[in-house]
């Protein structure tokens, strides 16, 4: 599959010389021009705020900030503010940094322990309308030893707490004095990152420039601007016309660059899955029976190839097949014949009109899809093809989240998850009983003692072993009985200027466009000779 | 004058109360989730407990005629609170755009305007002839054209095939310093398309007081004197053929306001039009409540206007008996 996409590329590469590509001179301004030192990127959608107090780059890569620890291109964790990894004491209860020395903010002020108690306490703190407060809730204590150390005491021991640790660091001189949820810290974030905010034009564009003490080092690249451009066909257009250096874009339209020899497309697999919640409230989603045949019946390969361009890969579960904790062999390929014996021996009978029923219940229920969103309504409208070739009536329609929210309990929904990091982040609130229908967790009400016992170890087990043991039990027993029917991960897609030697993307969480793509580093690109 | 200006801004006190209470119960009334709105996509994994803290905290749970007081007390205290969408408070919204906005529809305003009456003058002085079929039938077919459409036109024709304007934004995507010079080109074309679609009521009002003038006895007068074209057109038909377009100057500026909310989101034009979408479907009440003030303020005033003008130039009209 992979190889067949290498070699795909490398036949578009040859033939590059056949296109020309439209070099108008967009209108760039002086610097816009083709010089390394300085990047402009599009992306469809732009941060609510730029404060890491209300959740901005909590999970990395923020460009104006750094957080205790980060990741590298392997996705594996990194000291950054921290000196080192976090000392773990206590069972997996306390957790030790010591910061790097030396590091200042951009305005001159120096980094202490407390500042990074001040960050995470006015996250915790109730009155502050973050949304993903719930992501730190394991924390019982965070305090400082003298300058140059910091103690966190958590109420359990969780194994994947270090991950949690990128969040954003910010100063305490400048952002304690003011109202978290409105203040000016929201819209001038003072960080120590290799960028600088020098403007914000609310819905057109970020503007950075490159922070010349950065503890890691001048980035080459001076000037980055993120571009805030909606509409896929703008985007792709303004690229063309050489306004914007690079773009997150969606297959068909990337594949229009494969003739442009100047530009390089960028593929990042990721967590990025859609699903079908199956609610276990509803007598029909809720049967294994049916479960089991929709998983059967589905072609997976098939959405990959139509709905996505061959832009990702098939799902058997919620993590990715090349994820180091996906549990190998349980992938599955499409067969009706047995989806088809699983009904009749649990007494699904197929009925007059192809639609099968169990005393008198028809096999049927309804999916909804959030409207405008193309991609869940082609998954949507295959996977009801898919299931009605196994006699199971799937009524597709679509509305906004305020309509379907109620509607979760009894109705499927075409879901879209993944956060990178920790098997934890997201199959713990996909999938424990405990969150059943807790807000958007556990939107399919998945109940499953096996299924929680192994969520439990792998999230407070300190033995690698026993964590990989337990979730591979986890896939296993969602394959016997699937809540959700898993179908796609989701590659994003990136073209980008070829001014820059060796680019890396990072696996991707379900969002992305602003803190990934190849520009996830881009304090590290290093100029072509 | 002063009188009538009094009056005015005393009966806009009512209008402004009735407006602004309107715009909370509606907003109270919609389906939209002000929680939800708040958090984005993140609310889509967030937790109860989160959202509901969240519902607290934002207190959108309060009665909507309580917050429209809580609202208007301190707004009369010179503050306007503070937008939840934005995560600013309202007046440095409204600051860092109000004065985009303006630049905007002054410019696309005073060209409807200019360019408008020229053309119903020129329509106006050959009734029939073939000018003046094609500018009526140009103005009729504009009026039927949806603004966004002529936005859209726009930008494929001008920055996509032929490369010569930028397709949006305020100044090069590139540059982080606003100048001049770079905003001038920038905006072209939304100014351009904010008046051509404003511009038909002017040309087709024009066309018909000046068409009616050229038919009175005065100016009949004038020619059978022999007085030049120039003179007849410019001193005798115009001054009364172009009273009703002083009234309409009043009436456009609602259709004014909407043409720009439109025109501002297609090229991403950093004024208060974004602002005003957000803030109604996110539920923001004290951004919502305050660019509707804003927007009415600027009907009142244009109606005003329109009525001072009518008075210093229409010898029938008396101001002091308005």
């Amino acid at each position: 599959m992979t190889t067949r996409r290498i070699r795909g590329a490398a036949a578009a590469m040859a033939m590059a010389g056949a296109v020309a590509a439209c070099s108008a001179p967009g209108g760039g301004g002086e610097d816009g021009g083709a010089s390394a030192a300085s990047v402009v990127i599009g992306v469809p959608s732009e941060p609510d705020t730029l404060s890491p107090l209300l959740g901005y780059g909590k999970d990395g890569n923020s460009k104006i900030f750094d957080g205790l620890l980060a990741r590298d291109a392997a996705m594996e964790l990194k000291p950054a503010l921290a000196k080192a990894l976090p000392e773990v004491t206590d069972g997996g209860r306390t957790y030790t940094y010591t910061l790097r020395e030396g590091v200042r903010f951009s305005d001159g002020e120096p980094l202490t322990a407390d500042d990074v108690v001040f960050t995470y306490r006015t996250v915790l703190d109730d009155r502050t309308n973050n949304t993903a407060r719930s992501e730190l809730d394991v924390i019982d204590e965070v305090r400082a030893e003298g300058d140059g150390k910091v103690v966190f005491t958590l109420d359990h021991p969780y194994a994947a707490f270090a991950a949690r640790t990128v969040l954003p660091i910010v100063p305490e001189h400048v952002a304690g004095g003011q109202d978290p949820n409105t203040g000016s810290f929201n819209t001038k974030p003072v960080g120590t990152g290799p960028y600088v905010l020098t403007g914000w034009s609310k819905g057109e564009k970020l503007t950075f420039k490159a922070n010349p003490d950065y503890w890691g080092g001048a980035p080459k690249v001076k000037k980055l601007t993120m571009a805030i451009i909606a509409d896929d066909d703008v985007r792709a257009t303004r690229l063309r016309s050489g306004d914007l250096d690079g773009a997150t874009l969606p297959p068909n339209l990337a594949a229009t660059f494969k003739g442009d020899d100047d530009k390089k497309t960028y593929r990042a697999t990721s967590y990025d899955f859609r699903a079908v919640t199956l609610p276990t409230g509803d007598p029909v989603t809720g049967d294994t029976a049916i479960r089991r045949a929709l998983d059967l019946a589905v072609d997976r390969e098939a959405m990959v190839d139509k709905i996505l361009d061959g832009a990702g890969r098939p799902a058997y579960g919620p993590l990715p097949v090349d994820d180091p904790w996906f549990a190998d062999g349980i992938e599955r390929p499409r067969d009706l014949a047995e989806a088809g014996r699983i009904l009749d021996a649990a007494g699904w009978k197929p009925g007059k009109d192809g639609v099968r029923a169990k005393a008198n219940r028809p096999a049927r229920f309804t999916l909804y899809y959030p409207s405008g969103d193309k991609v869940r309504q082609d998954h949507a409208l295959a996977y009801a093809s898919d299931a009605k070739e196994a006699g199971i009536d799937v009524r597709v329609e679509s509305a906004t989240w305020e309509v379907i929210e109620p509607r979760m309990k009894h109705d499927a929904v075409l879901a879209g998850f993944g956060s990178t990091g920790d098997p934890d982040f997201g199959l713990y609130t996909l999938l424990h009983s405990s969150l059943a229908g807790d807000g958007f967790n556990n939107m399919a009400r998945y109940d499953n003692p096996a299924v929680d016992r192994a969520l439990d170890t792998g999230r407070r087990a300190q033995d690698a072993k026993a964590r990989e043991a337990a979730y591979d039990t986890l896939q296993r027993e969602l394959v016997k009985n699937p809540g959700y029917t898993v179908l796609t991960h989701i590659d994003h897609l990136y073209v980008l200027a070829d001014r820059w030697e060796g680019l890396t993307t990072q696996t991707e969480p379900h969002e992305h466009g602003f803190a990934s793509g190849p520009w996830w580093n881009a304090e590290d690109w290093q100029p072509r000779a | 004058m002063a009188r009538l200006t009094a009056r005015r801004a005393l009966f806009a006190v009512p209008v402004l109360l009735v407006v602004t209470f309107g715009v909370f119960a509606v907003a109270a009334a919609s389906p939209f989730d002000p929680v939800k709105a708040y958090a984005g996509t993140a609310a889509l994994g967030a937790d109860q407990e989160t959202l509901d803290r969240l519902r607290d905290n934002l207190g959108v749970d309060r009665p909507f005629a309580v917050r429209w007081w809580d609202w208007l007390t301190s707004a009369l205290g010179g503050d306007f609170g503070r937008s939840t969408v934005m995560r600013q408070p309202v007046a440095e919204v409204i600051g860092e755009r109000l004065v985009w906005s303006t630049l905007l529809c002054a410019v696309a305003f005073a060209a409807a305007v200019l360019l408008g009456t020229l053309l119903g003058v020129l329509a106006a002085r050959r009734p029939g002839s073939l000018l003046d079929r094609t500018v009526t039938s140009l103005a009729y077919s504009l009026e039927a054209a949806p603004v966004f459409w002529i936005a859209l036109l726009a930008i494929w024709l001008f920055a996509l095939n032929l490369d010569v304007l930028p397709a949006g934004g305020l100044t090069d995507t590139g540059s982080d310093h606003v100048t001049a010079g770079q905003v001038v080109s920038h905006l072209v074309l939304p100014a351009g398309v904010l008046a051509v679609s404003q511009l038909p009521w002017f040309i087709l009002y024009v066309r018909q007081g000046v068409g009616d003038a050229l038919a009175e006895d005065p100016v009949r007068g004038a020619r059978a004197r022999g007085l030049a074209e120039r003179t007849v057109l410019l001193g005798h038909a115009l001054r009364s053929g172009l009273l009703p377009v002083l009234t309409l100057i009043g009436s456009r500026v609602p259709e004014l306001i909407t043409g720009a909310l439109l025109v501002e989101t297609v090229f991403s034009w950093p004024g208060i039009a974004a602002a005003t979408v957000e803030a109604a479907t996110a539920v923001d009440f004290p951004l919502l409540a305050a660019l509707t003030t804003l927007a009415t303020a600027a009907v009142l005033a244009g109606n005003l206007l329109a009525d001072l003008l009518y008075g210093l130039i229409d010898p029938r009209v008396k101001l002091n008996e308005m």
